[in-house]
């Protein structure tokens, strides 16, 4: 059996990726699919450590990230949504009317 | 008796081993991939490999349920909805290529370096225990443990999640809500309009030729001539779109359109005389 620390040690690599990810990118797009990344990464370490615990929490609370996550993702695509519609582009550069 | 899944776990460990370095490389090579590629589109098709394999994942370390919900609500869900978006957004979208703060992939690499390292770090001084051995979290109880904590310990946690998933729906709907500008026209106002028009019959479809049966070749009339109408207009506008710019989109779509663009100028001028 795998041991729960090499899951826990994937997630790691997962979520750093996806922080990279968050960092570089321009596409406001591209960035909410790097934080969904970071969060699918922290749920397989809640389950590697619900796994090692024999415990249902750790479960229970990805269970609930999983909920948040699709949550966020609906308000968030709605607000690039309309920023589109409003200024034709879906660059995080151009969506600074609260900058000045 | 010891039950199935038990016993199909303890002996099928080398697998699970193999299965588990496969899964992990090919989800580290889809996730750099996927910060990497410049299409959204491209994006979107790596974190779906990721998600995936996550589900697999899950499934592995005796979390049916998770790898289920997995599948379906990211997979099925979240990612159409992304996929939605970028239908919406353009599918052609790309990333700029313009650093607009100097070094910023530099230091954003190296951030992410330094926090890898002490991420590795962490988990390396952790003391991460073996595995528990098969119990609540076994196949067969999994959902119903599950169950039991969402309705009983957490229910309300769980209650106020509804909260949040209905504020969300409400909040999106609010956003994405565009206000008419003018009254929608009924039915006899477009039937009036088409009478008016002087064509009250649809549009002919396009031609269908032996070796071509694209939509940007225009059909053919019974005299012989080409008809403008059988082409979309958006074809030729793209077409010149493309050729002011001198970018070629998809190279094969210029090439067609262009070659239907010219058809149908000299097309038209035929049916103006």
């Amino acid at each position: 059996m795998i041991s729960p620390a090499n899951y826990v040690a994937l997630a790691a690599i997962l979520f750093v990726i996806g922080g990279v990810g968050v960092l570089v990118r321009r596409n406001a797009l591209v960035v909410f699919m790097c934080v969904e990344l970071m969060l699918n990464a922290v749920n397989l370490a809640f389950v590697a450590f619900a796994r090692m615990h024999g415990d249902l929490t750790g479960q229970l609370v990805a269970f609930f990230v999983m909920v948040v996550a699709a949550a966020e993702v609906v308000v968030g695509l709605a607000i690039l949504t309309s920023i589109f519609r409003a200024r034709r582009s879906a660059s995080v550069d151009d969506a600074n009317l609260l900058k000045y | 008796m010891a039950h199935p899944a038990v016993l199909a776990a303890s002996a099928s460990s080398n697998t699970q081993v193999a299965a588990f370095w496969v899964l992990a490389i090919i989800a580290v090579a889809a996730a750099l991939g996927m910060i990497l590629a410049r299409r959204a589109v491209h994006c979107a098709i790596l974190l779906a490999v990721v998600m995936l394999i996550l589900a697999g994942m899950y499934a592995m370390q005796g979390a049916p349920f998770l790898a289920f919900v997995q599948v379906i609500v990211y997979t099925g869900a979240v990612l159409m909805l992304f996929l939605f978006v970028i239908m919406i957004v353009g599918i052609t979208a790309s990333d700029a290529v313009v650093e607009t703060i100097r070094g910023q992939r530099l230091f954003a690499g190296l951030a992410g370096i330094a926090l890898l390292v002490l991420l590795i770090l962490v988990v390396g001084h952790a003391t991460i225990g073996h595995a528990a051995p098969a119990g609540a979290r076994n196949s067969t109880q999994n959902i119903g443990g599950l169950a039991r904590l969402i309705f009983q310990t957490y229910v309300f946690p769980f209650e106020v999640t509804s909260a949040l998933l209905i504020t969300a729906a409400i909040g999106a709907m609010v956003l994405a809500h565009r206000e008419r500008a003018r009254p929608k026209p009924t039915q006899r106002m477009l039937s009036r309009r088409r009478v008016a028009s002087g064509r009250p019959t649809p549009l002919p479809g396009p031609g269908t030729y032996a070796r071509h049966n694209a939509v940007d070749m225009p059909a053919l009339l019974p005299d012989g001539t080409q008809s403008r109408l059988s082409v979309s207009g958006v074809l030729a506008s793209r077409a010149a779109e493309a050729r002011a710019s001198a970018v070629p989109a998809i190279s094969g779509e210029v090439i067609g359109t262009e070659a239907a663009e010219a058809q149908i100028h000299e097309n038209g001028q035929e049916e103006e005389r």
